[in-house]
């Protein structure tokens, strides 16, 4: 559906993003993780035909962006960072100029504005004015904007981004209804947010890809290893010696007060020995559980090993 | 076009939406009745006293001393007001990043372009309509030749045509309006003025000076002739600016 080839970007002599390659297939939910000034925004401009790329191609279901933009502007629908708003126009107004220039025809464009309401929660603040609505409701006029003429692909970059938590939320459960629908590239600097909504995760770091994978790829790639944590009531003996000399344990270190870490070979399901351990010696069992790498992990470490030749 | 029209129509409910456009329609229309008012009572009081004379066969021309000088003025303030009209069109899309919403949308750049010049056109159009109340009121006290009229009101839309056209091309090339407005304001003076030049100059470089200039090719307007050369000026004109504008707008996404 989207294809990426070799994809490189100035800003004058400025390089914003180098040589990036990646493609999307239909109704995928991929997610565009970097740090700020990573090239997500530059990236999604070119996708979305704003921007020409400076060399390399972007094909979205076989026309190019730049040769043949205005197929693919009908069947794209973007989110950029800052919400394209007038903020003079009234909210029901506004959708209809954007049904209007996005293509929608006459008669489908008041049943239109009606879905992306209904859909955006948006009923109640119809006749308000955009300026004076808080940051959460304009986003989903914003976000409401982009979907008004139900494109095959959603582009939203940081559609999250200045939410409070609930909105945050919402906004996400509004895009996992619409990754039902629609092929959706989401960019966001948050985590949590990749991990609940996308299936596929491109890691962009300081204008290259640092990885491509589905998350549990990422995370089973990466995790050579599990990790265990264990807090008793009475460390008595030589608790580290003892459990070093498991079998399957790479190594156990103390962690906080009463704790310790133990590394451990991949599914080798320790827990069973590591109790056994605990209750001969006396130890009392406080907690004893699975500490899974998480996202923020993969991506610093990512990010970090990207640095590092370089330097 | 439908897409341009969309466009504009945006564009003139911003208009109307703002303060501007009353602010600037009323000093349009103070400023210009002041002028008329002042050019009429001139004319009263010169055919009191050609009343006089009247035997000699010497009636004063409606036409030439009355709506002639008119319409100059209207020139005048014309170029004095659009600049403020037309700063907003790119400068402030571009500035509140909602020009993303266009450029990402099946529209063609040329169809922004002429749906911003459209709207402002329509918005000065309508300012001028506005006054003609002056020149409906001469019909009413006595009986102009309605010829040069209709020429001259075209001639007035086309040189307002040429200023929209480099306040939409200004206006492309900054995010910043009052620049835009500056810019506007000082190329479309300038055009104006370039005749000037034609008298020091040879010539031949005065003959090229004086087509150049703006208001040079209003005169024959005003006295109710349509010549091939001046709608040609002032269309290629108009198009030049509008194609300047493209040219900067593409351009400007590479950089
Ligand atoms: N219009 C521009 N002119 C010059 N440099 C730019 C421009 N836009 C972006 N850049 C530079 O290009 C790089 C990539 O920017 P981009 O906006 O794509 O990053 P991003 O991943 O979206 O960051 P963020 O998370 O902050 O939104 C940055 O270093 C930025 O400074
Ligand atoms: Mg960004």
């Amino acid at each position: 559906m989207i294809e990426v080839e070799n994809l490189t970007r100035y800003y004058g002599s400025r390089r914003a993003i180098n040589n990036i390659s990646f493609q999307i297939e239909k109704g995928e939910v991929v997610g565009f993780l970097g740090p700020n000034g990573a090239g997500k925004s530059t990236t999604m401009n070119i996708i979305s035909c704003i921007l020409p790329a400076s060399s390399g191609s972007a094909k979205i279901k076989g026309f190019d962006t730049f040769e043949q933009s205005l197929e693919i502007r009908r069947i794209i629908g973007y989110l950029p960072e800052t919400p394209p708003l007038y903020p003079d126009m009234i909210v029901r107004d506004y959708l209809k100029f954007a049904a209007g220039v996005r293509g929608v025809e006459a008669r489908n464009i008041s049943p239109s504005i009606d879905r992306v309401i209904e859909k955006c929660s948006l009923k109640d603040v119809g006749h308000r004015i955009i300026g004076r609505l808080s940051k959460g409701y304009q986003q989903r006029v914003g976000l409401a904007q982009a979907m008004v003429h139900n494109p095959e692909i959603l582009i939203l970059d940081e559609p999250t981004i200045g939410l409070d938590p609930i909105q945050i939320i919402e906004i996400r459960k509004l895009i996992q209804e619409l990754a039902a629908e629609h092929t959706i590239i989401l960019s966001s600097h948050i985590l949590p947010e990749i991990t609940q909504i996308c299936k596929r995760v491109i890691i962009i770091n300081e204008g290259e890809i640092a990885a491509v994978d589905s998350l549990e790829g990422l995370t089973a790639t990466l995790r050579k290893s599990e990790r265990l944590s264990l807090t008793v009531r009475n460390p008595e003996g030589n608790v580290l010696e003892k459990l070093n000399g498991l079998d399957q344990v790479v190594s156990a270190v103390t962690g906080e007060e009463n704790q310790f870490l133990i590394e451990c070979i991949l599914r080798s399901n320790l827990q069973d020995e590591i109790a056994r351990l605990a209750l001969e010696n006396n130890w009392g069992i406080v907690e004893l559980k699975p500490v899974s790498m998480t996202l923020e992990d993969i991506f610093l470490k990512l990010t970090l090993e990207e640095k590092e030749p370089a330097a | 076009m439908k897409n341009s029209w969309i466009i504009a129509k945006r564009d003139l409910g911003s208009f109307f939406n703002s303060a501007i456009f009353y602010v600037v329609t009323t000093v349009f229309l103070i400023v210009y009745s002041y002028i008329f008012i002042n050019i009429l009572s001139f004319f009263s009081m010169q055919s009191m006293q050609s009343g006089q004379f009247q035997q000699l066969g010497m009636a004063l021309n409606i036409n030439e001393m009355v709506i002639e000088p008119s319409f100059q003025n209207m020139a005048v303030i014309l170029l004095l007001i659009i600049p403020i009209v037309t700063m907003r069109s790119f400068a402030e899309e571009k500035k509140s990043k909602t020009f993303r919403l266009l450029l990402s949308s099946p529209v063609h750049l040329k169809e922004i372009i002429f749906g911003k010049f459209l709207a402002c056109m329509i918005v000065i159009a309508l300012m001028i309509f506005l006054s003609s109340y002056s020149i409906g009121f001469l019909f009413v006290i006595g009986e102009p030749d309605p010829g040069p009229v209709l020429t001259g009101y075209l001639g007035v839309l086309l040189m307002a045509g040429c200023y929209v056209s480099v306040g939409v091309f200004a206006s492309s090339l900054t995010e910043n309006q009052i620049v835009a407005a500056v810019i506007t304001f000082g190329f479309s003076l300038f055009m104006w003025v370039i005749g000037w030049g034609a008298q020091a100059a040879d010539s031949a470089t005065g003959q090229v000076l004086q087509y150049l200039s703006i208001i040079e090719h209003m005169d024959r307007f005003l006295k109710g002739m349509i010549e091939t050369s001046d709608l040609a000026y002032y269309l290629s004109f108009i198009i030049f600016g509008l194609f300047l504008c493209h040219r900067a707008l593409d351009s400007n996404r590479w950089r």
